[in-house]
């Protein structure tokens, strides 16, 4: 039974399956036949080397692409979160823009927290950023001490879960320089050197933000129920303090960033997500792009293993041609760059030899001529 | 080091499947994609410069797929 497929392990394993579910009631003859015939189709599916795979994947992008929404800001989704849609995401994907202008992270929680939606609340306020004006009432300056007074709301920390303990701590770990003392639900802030009344102002907006509790720069914090399973969104790229949450499970939970992702899990991870973050969308669009050409456009992009734009500082930077290179942006920097350190073109790619009105290397113009040589000729010309 | 959904598998290749690989795509190490050393996802295959890394990437045309890339 299993002879058969031996012989065609050259095969894709998904066009074998699909063959094996088709072919139940054939015997292993009539298979066999079957398997030479998907063989000879998969040999004519391939591409033919040389073939402009490049310019298919540009055009599959480009068509679509004028059908995309350039209303940029959205509230989408169930989580009513804003998130960058449309084609300027996709550029922002594709250019490799260090910052989303969107993050947003998918939390998956462990075993015993996912569907208990009083634990994922606990998990979602352990996550949400926590600052001092949130639990405070009222920031005053007493003058005659020349120091802040801070009232702290009570209730909101009982909620929280903070102690007045555990902010002054935070507090004197943020301000070295300050004597700072609590007084039942009352922080007295005074700053050890006397200076001018700017800086007791400076100091008091300071402290409005100085982090309590949870991570840095998280502004939503969404549990959702998603399959028998609540999921927190949450808006930061900060993948690396939510993977150290408890109850988080690690093995899922994703940000939208493929930087972020290509620092924690690799490069490979990080194509995964432009691949993800792309066909998102494009669906989302109601478009379809096949599949093919964005792994290609990823692939191309992790190919150095760093995250390479389609920019002019990025895949386009590498091409060996002078010319190739000046065609795309800034033509004269790179004439000028290339002179300055007498650089050589080869003329080996497309773009540089369609200025100089020659064939280029592409399809039917890659091969040279190939002629059967006798043996000893060719060790001569060695 | 750390399982993820979106880590695929990564192998070390040893000398002879590396030569292999080489010659079954008549390439060089200098041709192939690149891994850095520092990489996450390989860390504790104890990568060196010039190592193959076997990449088992579960691809949505073809079911499984293999890429290579040499660690720089």
């Amino acid at each position: 039974m299993s002879s058969v497929y031996d012989e065609f392990n050259d095969l894709p394993e998904l066009l074998i399956e699909e063959v094996k579910e088709l072919s139940k009631g054939l015997d292993s003859n009539e298979r066999k036949k079957v398997l030479k015939r998907v063989r000879e189709e998969f040999e004519k599916a391939k591409i033919s080397p040389g073939e402009a795979i490049g310019v298919i994947t540009a055009e599959s992008f480009g068509e679509p692409g004028t059908q995309m929404i350039l209303r940029v800001f959205h509230f989408a989704g169930v989580a009513e979160m804003s998130l960058n849609l449309g084609l300027a995401r996709l550029i922002e994907l594709f250019d490799a823009r260090k910052k989303p202008s969107t993050p947003l992270t998918t939390i998956y929680l462990k075993h015993g927290y996912k569907t208990d939606l009083s634990k994922v609340k606990i998990i979602a306020a352990l996550i949400k950023e926590t600052r001092l004006k949130d639990i405070a009432d009222e920031f005053s300056f007493n003058l005659t001490q020349f120091r802040i007074e801070v009232l702290l709301n009570k209730k909101e920390m009982r909620d929280l879960k903070i102690t007045e303990s555990q902010i002054l701590t935070t507090l004197k770990d943020n301000f070295k320089d300050m004597d700072v003392k609590g007084d039942n639900g009352i922080l007295k802030i005074k700053p050890k050197e006397k200076d001018s009344l700017s800086t007791l102002y400076k100091l008091k907006e300071k402290l409005k933000y100085v982090n309590i509790k949870g991570i840095k720069n998280v502004g939503q914090v969404t549990p959702v129920k998603r399959d028998n399973e609540y999921v927190i969104y949450c808006t930061t790229d900060d993948l690396k303090s939510v993977f150290e949450v408890e109850g988080v499970d690690i093995t899922k939970t994703t940000a939208n960033s493929p930087f972020v992702v290509a620092e924690l899990l690799g490069i490979e991870a990080a194509r995964q997500v432009l691949i993800n973050e792309a066909v998102e969308v494009i669906k989302n669009q109601g478009l379809d792009i096949d599949i093919r050409h964005i792994m290609f456009l990823a692939d191309v992009m992790t190919n150095k293993g760093i995250i390479k734009g389609i920019t002019r500082t990025g895949i386009t930077s590498e091409k060996e041609s002078v010319l190739a290179r000046a065609s795309f942006e800034t033509p004269i920097k790179h004439m000028v760059n290339a002179s300055l350190v007498c650089e050589e073109d080869k003329l080996k790619s497309v773009i540089e030899n369609v200025m100089l009105n020659q064939p280029i290397p592409l399809g039917t113009g890659l091969p040279g001529l190939v002629a059967k040589m006798k043996e000893d000729s060719v060790k001569r010309k060695k | 080091m750390m399982k993820h959904i979106l880590i695929p598998e990564h192998r070390k290749l040893n000398e002879e499947e590396t030569k292999e690989i080489l010659k079954k795509y008549n390439v060089s190490r200098k041709q192939l994609p690149r891994i850095k050393i520092n990489d996450a996802a390989i860390l504790e295959l104890n990568p060196e410069k010039g190592d193959i890394i076997e990449i088992i990437r579960s691809s949505p045309t073809t079911g499984k797929s293999y890429f290579y890339r040499v660690v720089v």
